[in-house]
């Protein structure tokens, strides 16, 4: 194997992580915001797929994109603020009302499919209008000569959908809001300790409301993203287990930004891997099977939560309802 | 008040449609979904013919997960329904085990003809034969000297597909590179048309510019970027070749309709044994169409349909990899 060779090969591994960490990077930095302010999220892929559906189905009938992205994120808000009644103003269980979600859009989604579409709750292949495409950066064309640098601006960089860009970028506003606001700072106290925030004359009804919505917001990109960037149509279950893997990211990233962006790419590269290479040989002596590396991000988070690497540590107050002493 | 009488009449109908469906056949679909653009809706569309030309009417169900399969089953066994046929090889030890417990029923399964039951019929297809026919034509049209294959779940009968195309390809050109990716290793993978989208990509990466799907509702992922990405794609099972004009170099067809459409037409009175249908006898064949008529060249055609003839007369045979599990070629 050649160096031009290997080297188109870790061009194309590259690009295909970024593609595959997308989903996550959304639902992760979901999860981020819902659970720094002290509500659990388990809801993650029920968000997705109740926006995958709502994006396909709207973008599909008026036959634009960002309708349909509007929509997505609309059916995800609704899904969040069930969330926030059931979890925040009733005081129920976090991780039940995120499971209940989860199965409500999992039932949701093909019984109104079914009836609106009538194809077996998928929606229909979607025309060219009604999806995303590759943006090209300026100068991609004429930088590609570069060596190194060229393909890797060219190929990896630029041709990404809309929402990809958008997906980075929200990793530093996300640290810059966390970290380095009023807003950001409130945010987290909620999660850790409501009791002073509140002495401090600062709802925390609000601000665990503001979190929960945001999470929708998010993860409706993110299921728009699935079903009208990376596919092209919706289709039953189709975020299979996306939400998941976010939650063990965020695990993974110990409820961190620039962590977040690192764990959601790691486990975009071991997607990507195994999509690219199904059995990895090494050196002849064994093989590594395909079954092996799709099962890593979870090992690696039961790794990480075991304690070997470092400690991860949730929000002190997360999953407590919140009560004002009387 | 008025939602409970709603739902006591819906109940009454169906207890008296059911009277009356007596003897109606019914159709079980597998995972993949009846709209899977592909095997299922093959079974669908052979059904469909049959309930056209008679009148008659049947009773299907989607399964939406591995659990339903011995309860669907057992359920139009129970409500009367004769014949029942199912659509997919992983019926085979559900059904092994329900079908002594309704003689008086007839069972007919596709994909699956090694069942020794008196009330079944089991038909097979020898699907490396028509993935054979395909390979010739994607090593024809292949200007990279590399193609591709995706398959759905990693199991014997996608494996067969698999090997019957590779043996296509090297019959033309034995120096040909030939990637193979399977979709996944549970039921889920004939459902997941992201993934094999990110395959298609995967493969494009490598070279391949005709790639081959066997793999139910997955592979309209791999259509889709195959169009998306200009290259060539295969399609399987249905002709998919309408689904991206000019984009599908062809389909291999395997004609889930006829075998269902005959067991329906049989009746209460089925043929009972097991069956393969294969290019001999029009069981599985190549697709030609107006839609692929100008990228399926006249040169691919008489390559195609010598092999044809060839593989009916018996002068090629196709090696079977469910006959030993292996493949002589990579």
């Amino acid at each position: 194997m050649d160096f031009a060779h290997a080297f188109l090969q870790i061009i194309i591994a590259m690009d295909m992580t970024i593609r595959l960490s997308v989903v996550l990077l959304f639902a992760c930095l979901a999860g981020l915001y819902s659970e720094r302010a002290g509500i659990f999220d388990i809801g993650l892929e029920g968000k997705l797929l109740i926006s995958a559906f709502f994006s396909a189905s709207f973008s599909y009938e008026t036959g634009n994109v960002w309708l349909g992205l509007l929509a997505g994120v609309g059916a995800s808000m609704v899904f969040a603020l069930i969330h926030g009644i059931a979890s925040i103003t009733y005081r129920g269980n976090q991780l039940i009302a995120g499971v209940a979600l989860n199965f409500l859009a999992s039932g949701l989604t093909i019984v109104i499919g079914l009836a609106w579409f009538k194809e077996g709750g998928q929606s229909p292949a979607l025309p060219q209008s009604s999806r995303f495409h590759e943006l090209t950066l300026p100068f991609a064309d004429t930088l590609r000569d570069i060596p190194l640098f060229g393909p890797l601006y060219a190929d990896v960089i630029s041709g990404q959908k809309p929402l990809v860009y958008i997906a980075f970028l929200l990793i530093p506003f996300t640290w810059w809001l966390l970290f380095r606001t009023r807003f950001g700072l409130r945010l987290r106290a909620v999660g850790e300790n409501p009791a002073s925030v509140d002495t401090a004359g600062v709802s925390v009804i609000r601000y665990r409301y503001a979190a929960v919505m945001i999470a929708g917001v998010l993860c409706g990109l993110g299921g728009a993203y699935l079903a009208t960037s990376q596919a092209s149509a919706f289709g039953r279950e189709m975020s299979s287990g996306r939400g998941f893997i976010a939650l063990a990211a965020l695990i993974f990233a110990k409820w961190r930004p620039w962590y977040a962006l690192m764990s959601c790419l790691l486990f975009g590269f071991l997607e990507a891997v195994s999509n690219l290479y199904p059995n990895i040989d090494v050196f002849g002596i064994f093989e590594i099977p395909v079954q092996f590396t799709q099962a890593l991000p979870y090992i690696l988070t039961v790794v990480i939560l075991a304690g070997f690497v470092g400690k991860a540590v949730a929000p002190r107050a997360g999953g407590e309802p919140y009560v004002k002493e009387r | 008040m008025t939602l409970m009488q709603k739902f006591l009449g819906a109940a009454a109908t169906m207890a008296l449609t059911a009277g009356i469906a007596a003897a109606d056949p019914a159709i079980i679909f597998d995972l993949g979904g009846k709209f899977d653009k592909s095997f299922n809706e093959a079974a669908f569309a052979g059904a469909t013919r049959w309930a056209e030309e008679t009148g008659g009417s049947f009773r299907e169900i989607e399964l939406t997960s591995e659990a339903q399969r011995e309860q669907a089953l057992r359920r139009f066994a129970e409500g009367g329904f004769n014949p029942v046929v199912m659509t997919g090889f992983s019926f085979a030890s559900v059904l092994d085990a329900v079908a002594p417990d309704y003689p008086d029923t007839k069972f007919a399964v596709i994909d699956v003809n090694w069942l020794d039951q008196p009330n079944v019929r089991g038909v097979g297809f020898a699907e490396q034969e028509g993935s054979y026919l395909v390979g010739i034509a994607a090593a024809m049209a292949s200007k990279s000297g590399t193609v591709s294959f995706i398959g759905g779940m990693d199991v014997p009968l996608i494996q067969a597909f698999a090997c019957g195309y590779v043996q296509g390809v090297k019959s033309v050109n034995p120096d040909l590179v030939v990637i193979q990716n399977m979709t996944g290793t549970t039921p889920a993978a004939w459902n997941d048309p992201v993934k094999g989208g990110e395959l298609t990509k995967a493969q494009i990466g490598q070279g391949s510019d005709v790639v081959y799907a066997a793999a139910g509702g997955t592979g309209v992922g791999v259509l889709q970027t195959a169009a998306d990405e200009n290259i060539l794609s295969i399609g399987v099972d249905s002709n998919q070749n309408h689904l991206f004009p000019g984009k599908v170099l062809t389909s291999m067809m395997k004609r889930v309709d006829n075998a269902v459409y005959e067991a329906f037409t049989q009746g209460v009175d089925m043929e009972t044994g097991n069956f393969t249908m294969n290019v001999a006898n029009g069981g599985v064949d190549y697709a030609l169409d107006d839609n692929n008529a100008e990228i399926f060249t006249a040169e691919i055609k008489t390559a195609v349909d010598a092999a044809k003839a060839a593989i009916s007369d018996g002068s090629i045979s196709v090696h079977d990899y469910r006959a030993d599990n292996t493949c002589p070629v990579k």
